[in-house]
């Protein structure tokens, strides 16, 4: 029976990797994620027919319990608040790799088990703490702003220090829980402290450095427990978040550390030079400029998420399409506060994936459109990060939305933005700032279209 | 006989080597589903919780295995099922 259990789980995880496999293009990823389920529930079944299980009535409870809260959120969720959810499970994830470490302590253990029981209650114990504090900040529970304290590096580090001693102390007296205890606490606290001092925008690194955490956690407790398919899907899962880190940080132009010890925004010697003015324009002059436009670019940031705007732009796509223009939208690497968080909320509002083009997509291309409209958008279109050597963001990779012929701004006003950072494309010679809410000004559009 | 320490450690070499693989094939447009889709995926800690939730002893073990099966549960059934409501709305264009 243990060999056939054995032998279920290959063919488990043969299919979570054919799902990740079809999940490499649009069309066929649908179909990746239920080949994924299949072979969990595969997994799951199997799971079940262990001899060491003599009752199930805390089984049926978890799952039933579990399972339940877990559709409710599925079907409850709005598309704008996908990166808290993804957030939250990241701790579920965690939490739960923390608890199956600590229940395989056995009198028996050896020191390399005790060891692997020690990795999976620490990552799984600063994965679920990190990620609701990642949640409050994302969900607006908590204040977005880099939490910042003097010494603060000190305490991280004496908080590091006493984990890796207790860790030790643990291995080598397995029998006094106080160990366990200390390192279980001294996790959670160390979660907490290594997510405040991140900023809202930094937010995308953090979640997929978590949600590879979590994943991380799975595999430890898959060696504290022996147990194989554990350990091919929490590398999977960890290698998964690693990659997003990597094109999250690269996007930015920063290394993760720097993202992760340094609160965005404390550069302040910025001395981009900005000159020209301001041009605000009205939604009836916009409307004659679009209406005559044959090619535009759309470019959205986190503003269009937080107007809840993607169905009134997919409309204005579509009059724009109506009348003989073609229209595609530009996508940033960090637009939003998740990886792909607009590409989500525009397949909401029924816009075709073939239109949503990655930054090296649409780049090249930009010299030719006549009307760039920016929604919401600010650091990712800063020219400034190719042309100011002083401004922080600067070497960062951005949409050139200025190398269009004209550019629209919708911004609410001229207040800088989240990181405080000049952006000098609002006062270059082709913007034209469109102020007020974003989803009423492009509701202005359309009326004047109809 | 080779411990199952090295065997274990064998398999995970290669699994991380084959999930760089196949996630950097992912297109950026579908960076949100990959991570809901992992969050389900991480949720296969609910493999490890079930034999420990299920041993009768009412121990300690016993509970937190309980307390596991249901975390784990959430990220499994939670996981697919928006990930599935995700991938669902990306459509293309007819014609």
């Amino acid at each position: 029976m243990a060999t056939l259990i054995q032998f279920a789980y290959v063919v488990s995880a043969a299919l979570f990797i054919l799902g990740l496999k079809n999940l490499g293009s649009p069309a066929t990823a649908r179909k990746g994620n239920l080949i994924s389920a299949s072979g969990m529930l595969l997994a799951i079944v199997v799971a079940l027919l262990d001899q060491g299980i003599v009752e199930y009535q805390f089984i049926i409870l978890g799952i039933l319990v579990g399972g339940v809260i877990g559709a409710a959120v599925a079907r409850l969720v709005a598309m704008t608040a996908m990166p808290e959810m993804v957030a939250l499970f990241n701790g579920f994830g965690g939490l739960a790799s923390l608890l199956v470490g600590w229940a395989a302590i056995t009198p028996l253990a050896g020191t390399i088990t005790l060891v692997t029981v020690v990795l999976s209650v620490l990552i799984g114990g600063l994965t679920f703490t990190g990620s609701l504090i990642a949640y409050g900040k994302l969900s607006e529970v908590i204040d977005g702003k880099p939490v910042m304290f003097k010494g603060q590096q000190i305490v991280n580090s004496l908080i590091v220090l006493s984990i890796l001693g207790s860790a030790v102390m643990f291995c080598l007296e397995p029998s006094n829980s106080q160990w366990l205890y200390l390192v279980i606490g001294l996790a959670l606290v160390f979660g907490v402290m290594a997510v405040i001092p991140i900023g809202g925008a930094d937010m995308p690194v953090v979640i997929s450095l978590l949600n590879s955490y979590s994943g991380l956690a799975a595999c430890a407790a898959g060696f504290a427990i022996n147990n194989n398919i554990l350990i091919v899907a929490g590398s999977l899962v960890g290698a998964s978040g690693i990659i997003l880190t990597q094109i999250m940080c690269k996007a930015m132009n920063r290394s993760l550390g720097n993202v992760l010890f340094s609160g965005f925004g404390s550069v302040t010697d910025d001395t981009t030079e900005v000159e020209g003015e301001v041009k605000p324009i009205s939604v009836d002059d916009a409307y004659y400029v679009l209406e005559a436009a044959s090619n535009v670019a759309i470019v959205p940031g986190y503003g269009m998420a937080v107007a809840q705007a993607q169905h009134v732009v997919k409309e204005l796509q579509e009059l724009l399409e109506q009348n003989g223009c073609e229209v595609n939208y530009g996508i940033h690497p960090v637009a939003g506060r998740m990886p792909g968080h607009m590409n989500v909320l525009l397949a909401e509002a029924d816009v075709s994936y073939d239109q949503l083009l990655e930054m090296d997509d649409i780049n090249p291309r930009m010299e030719n459109v006549d009307v760039c409209i920016v929604i919401g958008a600010n650091d990712v279109v800063n020219p400034a990060a190719r042309e100011s050597e002083s401004s922080p963001i600067y070497g960062m990779p951005v949409i050139n939305v200025d190398h269009a012929r004209t550019v629209f701004v919708l911004k609410r006003s001229m207040a800088s933005g989240f990181a405080g950072i000049e952006n000098p494309l609002f006062y270059k010679e082709n913007t034209r700032m469109l102020f007020g809410d974003a989803k009423e000004s492009i509701g202005g559009l359309i009326r004047e279209f109809e | 006989m080779v411990p199952a320490e090295v065997f274990l450690t064998f398999i995970l070499m290669l699994s991380i080597f084959l999930g760089f693989e196949l996630i950097n094939k992912v297109p950026a447009t579908l960076h949100t589903p990959l991570m809901s889709g992992a969050n389900a995926i991480s949720g296969i800690t609910l493999v490890g919780a079930v034999s420990l939730a299920g041993t009768g002893q009412q121990d300690l073990a016993n509970w937190l295995g309980a307390g596991a099966v249901a975390l784990a549960s959430i990220n499994v059934v939670g996981g697919y099922m928006v990930t599935d409501r995700m991938l669902a709305m990306f459509k293309k264009k007819e014609g």
